[in-house]
Parts: C-alpha cells; structure tokens; sequence
C-alpha cells in the first residue's frame, strides 16, 4: 500500500493558484524527494501534505484522508523537519527532542521513562548523545540538524518529512545528514519525503524523484529518468551536464560559451 | 562517520526537566519566612513566640494559648494576615500572568499588563474616584469593581481587535492590538482625570499600587479568579515549552496552538484583572520574577512556573514589608518598592547567571 498518496492537490493563496493537479504516491519504505525551481512550490507541497497547509484535492496517509485525523493523529503519522525551525535557544537537547513525544502524552502526563529512552536512543542514533544537557543555543549549524532529526524520530511517526534537510550544511555534513537518514529510514521502516535543491545529492538517495515547476509536477520517475540534460535545462533554465557514475545522476553546471570573457 | 568533537565527555546528564523537590522546599521556606515577618513586624511589636503560637492555636486539634491580648489578635488576624496573603494572591498572580504571557507570546519583555489590563483598571479605577464613588456605594467598594471592569473591556477589545486582524500573525496582531487598546483608554483616563484635578493624589496611588487591605474583603474578593486561574496555568507548563518551537512546529507536534494561547491568555488576563482592581498597577513583578527564576531554575517552564507561584508570591509581600517599616508610620508605594529593590537584584543574577 501507498504510505502517503495525493490525487489533483491543489493549494491557492488567494487567487493564485500554487500547487495545481499534483499526483504522487510514496511506497512504504521508499524514498522520494521533490525538486524544482526556487517558487516552484515544494515547500507548500510537503506543507499540505503534514497537514499544516489547506488545499483541496485527496491526501491519503495510510490509507485514510489526512482530513480523517486529529491534530495529534496527524503528529503520530507524520513527523515534519522544516527548512528554518523555531530553536529555543535556552532550551536543554534532550528536553527539545522529548516534546517529540507530545502527541502520545495525555494533557495531565509528563514524559514516562520509556519516552525518555526513546529520546535517548533517536539521539544516540544520529550521534548527538553527547550533547543532551547543552543548551540548544551552544550547538553548531550542523549539530543543530541532528537534533531536529533526533525530535522528529522520537515523535515514532512512520512517515518523514524533510524539508531541504542540507541547505545550512557544508558538502561533508549533507552526506553525513543524508546518509543518516537513509540508515534510520531502512532501520526503522520510515517512509521518507524530502524537498532538495542540490540535483545530485537528491539523485544519489532519493529511490524516486518528482520534478516540480509553477506548481504542476513535470516529470517524475527514477533519478534516471528525471536528472536529464534535456529536462533540467527546460525547467531550471540552466546550464548543466548530467554525468552517470552508476550511483546516480550527477548533475554539474557548465558555464554558458556566450558569457565566458573573450 | 567523521569523529565528531566531544569536549565536554565527562559532562553530567542530568535527564528532563524537572522541578526538584529542594527547590520547591526553598521556595516554600522563602514564602513561609516573609509571611512570618509579615505577621510579626509593624508599628505594634509582637512577639516571634506568641505569633507563632497564635497561628498554632487556629489549627484544628490545638488548643493553646498565646498570651497576645485581644487587641493583639485582632492586629494578627484582622489587619496582618489578611494584607500578607493578599500579597501572596497579587504577587503569584502577577508573576505567574507574566511567565505565562512571555510563554505564549515568546517575548522576554512581555507583562500582564501587556494587552491593556492595566490601562482599563486605570480608567476604570479613575472614573470611580473622579465621580465620588471612591468612598463606596452603600457596603460596596466601586474602585475595585469599576477597576476589574475596566480591565475586562480593555482586553476583551485587545482580542476582538487582535483576532480579527488575520494580515500579520496572530501574535503580533494581538501585541499591536493590546499597545493601541492601551495607548486609548490611557488616553481617555487623562482626559477624565484632567477635569477633575483635586482627585488627582488619590488616582495616583492607584496607579502607583498598594496593598491595602480592610478585613478580609479583598482577598474574598480576589481568590475565587486567582485561584483558578493560577491552576489553569500550571496545567497548561508543558504545552507553554512546547510553544517555544513556534506555532507552526508546536502544531505539527500535535498542539493545538490556538486553543493553548487562548486559554493561557484568558486565565493570565483575568486572574490579573482581578488583582489589579484590589492593589492597583503594581509593575515589575510579572517580569523580574519569571526571569530571575529563569536564569537560576532553568528555562522549562514546567519548573518556572510553580516557582513563579511561589517566588511570586514571596517577592510581594517581602517588597510589602518594605514598603510599610521604611518611613513608618507612613507608606511607600508598593511599586516603586518592587522597581527599586527588583531591579538591582535582576542585574547581579543576569550579570551571574551562566546559563545565558
């Protein structure tokens, strides 16, 4: 069954319309990020889809209508890492990553002791354990990552969502990060939807990919058939070269003959 | 995976936040001193031993006696006693109200005050003593009454403002809301108080704050909202942490963010209101509290909070102490009492605390 499946999903703001017939279906266990121009609406698309974005049309989580949940129904299915997230920066690591655990307490509960292990053991596995009595505020760019991950997992929703999960990252630490979320991905059965800008990476672990541009998906498929020279140039008005390594596309930018200095 | 720097191995974990229980003993020794204090000092000197017994005699199943005479008792359990737990009601409330604002507003200067509270009791209070209501109609005091009223509206028009300005977020359309809501009925008190300038003293001791108290009155008066108000408040500590990651975030945990802030708000504005109408403007309170706490206690507020309670309500009547025996027989303002020790006090913990 499909773990996440949206059928004609539209988004408007006001009377411009963002996201228009977009179709998609992630497997249980698979991997597919969304790419596509700045504006195309990625963002908006991984919004509606973790329910924080009204739009019309069918999202299915599931197998039941997104609309079918409560608030918190919803945080038990899926777990959201944004772009820019709010950091408390007084805020102890572990007591961030435990309000994870919100949507499985009831009002009166405080955390249990199974809860706090669960936070434990997310933070252990992105290796920021070391850090769970530091303020959020004394943690770097990269480290911070983590531990927004390591919330996200505690939250124990079988789908992620990731929201360009390397933009703040240098090139090591985006492979460090997406090489972290593929292992808690076959772990821990996760189906994962991500919103990349870099073609390549997003090529490189991502199992299926969908192009978007002005809100409509333009292709979709495998890497293969998505990261070509003909349809990235059309779409992102660039020029690059896709070279295939066997590991996936690598998509690289040449720069135009016509602008090069004489 | 690339070795990640460890400075600091050895560091103790010290597990989730929580409130420990000798913080809360300190917390309660603190409030229990300043109300001892409370009943012993003042112009009549009693006896630590003889206060404390009279205490003792009211429990039940104790039977004995203090050696205070009559008038002596009356002094205890008509004019100190009742002013000390006002002061503990007025000051838990104020400071609980402004963690409870910087929580849901997630803004280190907000205070109760914050969405007009105190410029509608100011209004309120103006019109009752401008008119020659000051001095009672038959058994009821109007200051208080026309005080909690006027409070009431300012933050009920503060909300309608707010909420039905959807452009900018919610927040800040309330924060926006309550300056203008204030900045009016400042306005129209002013104006009112201009035209009647031999009451001028009298309105300026209102905003000025006090505690006074005649008889049991005002805390009867007050801790029907206070009580539940504070309650509510401390049910909601630990939806007020998970606030602190944004709307957005809190909702996508599970939050249902707008019922939270309305609720925090509603209780923290009446309970606020309340205490306002019965002590005036008495100011700093909301906002050194919670922020010494802070830099001491830590930043959740599931450990804020009850110590806010506390602390609060200590702080006040401690500052209250001050206030009567420092020019005895005559009193200082309350508030320039909380301004003047509280603000000294807060740099040297902002100055020592590491935890910034």
């Amino acid at each position: 069954m499909e773990t996440i499946s949206c059928r004609s999903l539209r988004v408007n703001f006001g009377v411009t319309e963002v996201l228009r017939g977009i179709n998609l279906e992630v497997p249980k266990g698979g991997w597919t990020t969304i790419v596509g121009p700045n504006g195309s609406g990625k963002t908006t698309l991984l919004r509606a889809i973790a329910g924080l974005q009204k739009s019309q049309g069918l999202i299915q989580i599931n197998g039941h209508a997104l609309g079918a949940y409560s608030r918190k129904e919803v945080a038990k299915q899926i777990a959201i890492v944004p772009q820019q997230p709010v950091i408390p920066h007084g805020m102890k690591v572990l007591d961030y990553v435990l309000l994870g655990r919100t949507s499985h307490l009831g009002f009166f509960e405080t955390e249990k002791k199974s809860d706090i292990e669960k936070a434990h053991s997310a933070l252990d596995e992105l290796d920021v354990g070391f850090a769970e009595s530091r303020t959020m505020g004394t943690l770097s760019g990269g480290e911070i990552q983590r531990v927004v991950v390591a919330r996200a997992l505690t939250q124990g929703s079988p789908v992620l969502l990731l929201d360009e999960p390397t933009t703040a990252l240098d090139i090591g630490h985006q492979q460090e990060m997406l090489e972290a979320v593929d292992g808690l991905r076959q772990r821990r059965d996760l189906t994962v939807l991500a919103t990349m800008h870099d073609l390549t990476l997003a090529g490189q672990y991502a199992d299926s990919l969908i192009l978007l541009e002005r809100g409509e998906a333009v292709a979709s498929g495998t890497p293969q058939e998505v990261l070509t020279e003909e349809q990235v140039t059309q779409h992102y008005g660039a020029s690059i070269k896709v070279i295939d390594d066997g590991f996936g596309p690598i998509v690289t930018p040449v720069r135009r003959k016509t602008n090069l200095p004489e | 995976m690339r070795p990640s720097i460890q400075v600091n191995d050895s560091e103790k974990h010290e597990g989730p936040a929580k409130l420990k229980i000798w913080w809360l003993v300190v917390a309660i020794l603190a409030a229990g001193t300043v109300v001892a204090l409370g009943l012993i000092l003042g112009p009549a000197s009693l006896g630590v031993r003889e206060v404390l017994v009279e205490m003792l005699d009211r429990l039940p199943y104790i039977d004995t006696d203090s050696g205070l005479s009559a008038r002596e008792q009356a002094i205890v359990w008509e004019i100190r006693l009742p002013r000390v737990v006002l002061g503990l009601l007025v000051g838990s409330m104020l400071a609980t109200a402004g963690a409870s604002y910087q929580g849901v507003f997630r803004n280190p200067l907000a205070d109760p005050y914050l969405l007009g509270v105190a410029a509608g009791a100011g209004f309120g209070a103006t019109v009752a003593i401008v008119s020659g209501l000051g001095d009672g109609i038959g058994t009821f005091d109007a200051v208080p009454m026309l005080a909690f009223a006027g409070a009431l509206i300012a933050v009920t028009l503060t909300y309608l403002v707010g909420f039905s300005a959807g452009r900018i977020d919610p927040v800040t359309s309330l924060v926006l809301a309550g300056v203008a809501v204030a900045s009016f009925f400042t306005a129209v008190q002013t104006f009112v108080q201009q035209r009647d300038s031999e009451t001028i003293r009298q309105v300026y001791f209102f905003v000025l704050g006090q505690l006074r108290t005649a008889g049991w009155d005002e805390v009867v008066l007050v801790s029907p909202y206070v009580g539940p108000c504070l309650l509510i408040l401390l049910l909601l500590r630990r939806r007020l942490d998970v606030l602190g990651v944004g709307d957005e975030e809190a909702g996508s945990l599970g939050v249902d963010v707008r019922l939270v802030r309305l609720t925090a708000v509603l209780a923290a504005s009446l309970g606020t209101a309340a205490v306002v109408a019965v002590s005036g403007l008495i100011g700093f309170v909301g906002i050194i509290v919670p922020h010494t706490i802070r830099l001491i206690f830590g930043f959740s507020y599931r450990v804020i909070l009850p110590l806010t309670v506390l602390f609060g309500g200590a702080f006040l009547v401690g500052a209250d102490l001050v206030a009567r025996l420092t020019l005895e027989p005559a009193e200082i303002p309350i508030g320039v009492v909380t301004a003047f020790l509280g603000a000294p006090f807060f740099v040297i913990v902002l100055r020592t605390s590491r935890r910034l």
